[in-house]
Order: C-alpha cells, then structure tokens, then sequence
C-alpha cells in the first residue's frame, strides 16, 4: 500500500493503472483524431488527422502527408509555437528562415507566406493568420539563454528551452542537434525598429489562429514556449491547440501561388521535384 | 542538479512530480569509502551523467527510500558498446540484480560490478518510463506527463547520442518481480530512505541516470524524492 493506493501485487497494481485509464487533462493528444472536443468549424471531424492540445512547455511532432492543412491556435493569447518543418522523405531539406524571408521580399510571416526551404522548395505555405503577430528574426530560446533569464532550461524542469524541446522532437525523427535550423515562431509579434530594435509585440489575444498547408511530405516540430523576447521575467506561455486535416497542397488556382514571380518558381520547383518521385 | 535550487520564478508548466514536503530524507555516505572524487545531488524527476573511470566506486544513495533511478551504461570510449539486460542476466542465470551480478555490455564484456547492494533485489527488467509509453499504460491524458526517457535522450544528446543509442536499462530501488503464473509488473518498492547500491567500474564507464519522474506507479512510491552519487577511489584499485 502507498497511502489509499494498492500497488502491493502486480495484480493491484495492474488495477490500479487500468483505474486511471479515462482520465482527462487539459493537455493531451485525441485519438481518434475525429473524437477532439475542439475540432475546428467547417471542418469535417472525419477529415482530422491530428488533434492535441500541446502544454504549456511542452512539445509535439508528427509527420503529415502532402496537402494536409495544419492549424495552430493559440487559445489564450499567451501561445508561441516555434516551429521547424523538414521534408519527410529526406530530412536534410529543411526549413531556411533566410529564404523565407528573402525571396518573397518580406520579413513578417502572413497569410500567402511561403516557408521556404534552403532547396529553392516551398515546404509550406501559411494559408490563413488571424494574430498577424510572428517573428522569424529570433528563432526559439537556447539553454543558455533561459538558464540567465528563469534560471533553468532543462525540457522536464519548470522553464524549458525551445532549443531543448526542439531536439527531443527532432530526436524522434532520427535527427540530431546539428540538424536544428533556426526556427519561425507564431503568435509573439516582433518588429524591426528604424535602427534596427527588434521591438517585442506580444500576442493579438485569445483564440487567433494559423493555417500551414503542408506542400510536401513535412516533418513539423513544435515547442510551445515563450518566445526569447518576451519580457515578463515569469515563465509565461499558454496552451496551444493544434488540429490537421486532409487537403489539397497549393497549385495554380490559389492567389499566393503566383503572387509574387519568385513565390510561382519556387512552387514549379517543388511540383518538379515531387513529381519525379511519383507523388 | 541540486535540490537546493530556489525557484524564484512564477512558471505556467504544469507542475510534474513533486516530493511530499516533510519526506524522510536520508543522505547517507559512500558504501565503499575511499578518496571522494564526485560528489552530486540529483534533484526529484531531473538526469544526471558522469564517465566513472575503471576502478573507482559510484555509490548511489536512495535518498527519499524507493525512489527509481533509471541507469544506463556505455563503454565511455566507445558508446556503442553499451549495457546489455540479455547478456547480463543470461551470464549469471538470474532475473535479479544483485551484490556481485556484472553488469555486461552487448560484446559479453563486464561495464560495472555491484560491489554493495542494501536492497534485496534490484531490478533490470522493467524499462523506463516514457511519454509516450504513458499512454499506453495509464492513458491519453498523460501525455504531457514526464518520463525517463525524456531525460535519457536530453542527457544523451549532451554525449553526442540519440535515440539510436538508448537500449534496456536497469532500475536501481525499483521492484519488478515475476510471479510464478509469469505475471510482471511494478509494484511496491523493497528500499528505504539513505539505503544504497555500489557499482564499481570495470572500464572507463559513461552512466546515464534518470531520477525517474513517473506520476502513476509505485516506482518513486508517487513521491520522487533526490539521489546522491558519489564516486570513490582507492589507488589499490585503480586500474
Ligand atoms: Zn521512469
């Protein structure tokens, strides 16, 4: 017996974690997918393939199919998902935030923005951004970064680093620290002041949310932690839901496809080099 | 790695593990005396790593009683020579760990000896508790819980390995009996606060510890309590 709890026998104690089996907590992944308490609206709970809520502090990883449309929602306005994207069928593709900035000529992620690959590929395109608070300039917390600012960084501990988060998810993909690019966060604006100040923004409140539409076979990666700048010198960071589901990578029909000429040879690029391979 | 870490900041991380404030701690001392090379607290639910070079002696004191320490050894000069459950229960014709059991390598090869053991029984058959084994244990909704294997593969990567390299492990303080019908299972532990294991190192060893942070089984006795490691020498048996 440990206080009320029989775990004496492996019989008791088989029952007593049988016992805990319909818990429910306010983080936790939904399987099915279709059973989310949170699918989003207009979207056919059968076309879900991955629905979670991701803790405060905490990570998530998942390799989706082509055309899937990956949603990121930040629920209480204190959300900041720092994300990596990677092709799936060769890892070694992975997100540039250089690229993505450079070749459409802008450094604010948005709707239309593509995310770019250092492969002249687009991996993905954000296809719809109610926050329009983003940063791509300061990538995710290190550990040396969050052990002077909260005192610790260790992913279990009470202020983990994106740094730290990003390599366990990356770690069960088969990647290594070296393969961690810098990433792109959402949700936690920041700007670029006349001299050159990245001016922190903050969030534009409760309930907005990011579509990414997955242009390729996509490992994504995400930690759910405050973004480097901000400057509450508590370890705040809210849930962040996220939700997936089956559709169409972009093509010719969709504005952002050829919405700049760099952005339409960008997409020809990444048709060219699935289609040899038969997808 | 020390408990005596103030936390001075406010943190929206869910809380995980903590110990019952008022636990009976015992510290203890080495079980093998000799010259103190290491000495180090590893708090409840955190990892720790050391390369323990042949010869020297790692005490692990169970500070709080029944508190897992998850433990996995690699060849320091070479990781992929790692600790191997097969070939160290195959070997010695027991389920058990026990004083004097070797603990071998997948190459057959002795990484470390129990040269002190305070417990009846230690365990390597149980594994280590993770996420995403949580799930299938206890449920869904443990997800977000923490595991061991979170904090191998966050001590690993500092060694430059990976999942790649995490193989079986071995459980000290934790109970894992068989029973006769072949049920298996974690139950209640067999250890007491300051009781301790002594492991002396038969090569150049790199030990991976995970002062396990499991919030659903009696493993930590729902109450993860501190480690010490200590590592001793004596030149007689330095090799
Ligand atoms: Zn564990």
């Amino acid at each position: 017996m440990v206080g009320a709890r029989d775990t004496a026998s492996v019989l008791a104690a088989r029952a007593d974690a049988r016992a805990q089996g319909s818990n429910v907590s306010d983080w936790m992944p939904y399987l099915p997918a279709a059973s989310s308490p949170f699918a989003p609206e207009g979207v056919d709970p059968s076309a879900l393939v991955w629905a979670e809520t991701v803790a405060p502090g905490g990570y998530t990883h998942k390799v989706v199919a082509r055309g899937t449309r990956l949603r990121l929602e930040d629920v209480t306005g204190d959300a900041c998902a720092h994300v990596l994207v990677f092709n799936a069928l060769e890892p070694w593709e992975r997100l540039n935030v250089a690229d993505t900035q450079k070749i459409p000529w802008q450094a604010y992620l948005g709707a239309g923005h593509p995310l770019l690959s250092g492969e002249g590929r687009v991996l993905a395109t954000v296809v719809a951004d109610t926050s329009a608070h983003h940063d791509a300039f300061c990538g995710t917390s290190s550990d040396e970064w969050n052990v002077v600012k909260y005192g610790d960084a260790a992913p279990q501990g009470p202020s983990p680093s994106g740094r730290a988060l990003l390599t366990l998810a990356g770690v069960k993909h088969g990647l290594t620290p070296r393969d961690l690019p810098p990433s792109v966060s959402f949700f936690q604006g920041v700007r670029v002041e006349d001299d050159g100040a990245l001016a922190w923004q903050g969030s534009a409140g409760p309930g907005t949310y990011v579509d990414l539409v997955a242009e390729m076979p996509l490992i994504v990666l995400v930690a759910n932690v405050p973004h480097p700048l901000d400057p509450r010198t508590d370890y705040v960071v809210g849930p962040l839901r996220v939700h997936a589901w089956r559709g169409d990578p972009s093509g010719p029909a969709d504005e952002h496809y050829s919405a700049s000429p760099e952005r339409e040879r960008a997409y020809l690029n990444t048709t060219d080099y699935l289609e040899a391979r038969g997808l | 790695m020390s408990t005596d870490t103030v936390e001075t900041i406010r943190t929206t991380v869910p809380v995980g593990a903590q110990y019952a404030p008022g636990s009976l701690l015992d510290w203890s001392e080495a079980l093998v005396p000799g010259d103190i090379v290491l000495d180090e607290r590893v708090a409840p639910n955190a990892p720790w790593s050391a390369v323990v070079r042949a010869g020297d002696v790692l005490t692990i004191v169970d500070v709080g009683g029944n508190q897992s320490a998850d433990c996995l050894m690699f060849n320091a000069h070479d990781t992929s020579e790692r600790y191997s459950v097969p070939d160290t229960l195959t070997w010695q014709g027991n389920a058990y760990v026990r004083e004097g059991t070797v603990l071998r390598s997948g190459l057959g090869r002795p990484l470390m000896t129990v040269v002190g053991n305070e417990i009846d029984r230690q365990d390597t058959i149980g594994g280590a508790c993770s996420k995403e084994s949580n799930t299938l244990r206890y449920g869904h909704h443990t997800a977000y819980q923490h595991g061991c294997r979170e904090n191998f593969l966050a001590e690993a990567s500092r060694h430059g390995l990976t999942s790649r390299d995490l193989v079986s492990n071995l459980n000290w303080f934790m109970n894992v009996p068989v029973e006769a019908d072949g049920a298996l299972g974690i139950v209640d532990g067999l250890s007491a606060p300051g009781r301790r294991v002594a492991i002396r190192a038969d090569m150049d060893v790199l030990v991976i510890v995970s002062n396990c942070p499991q919030m659903n089984n009696p493993c930590n006795e729902f109450n993860p309590t501190p480690l010490r490691m200590i590592v001793t020498r004596n030149e007689d048996t330095v090799r």
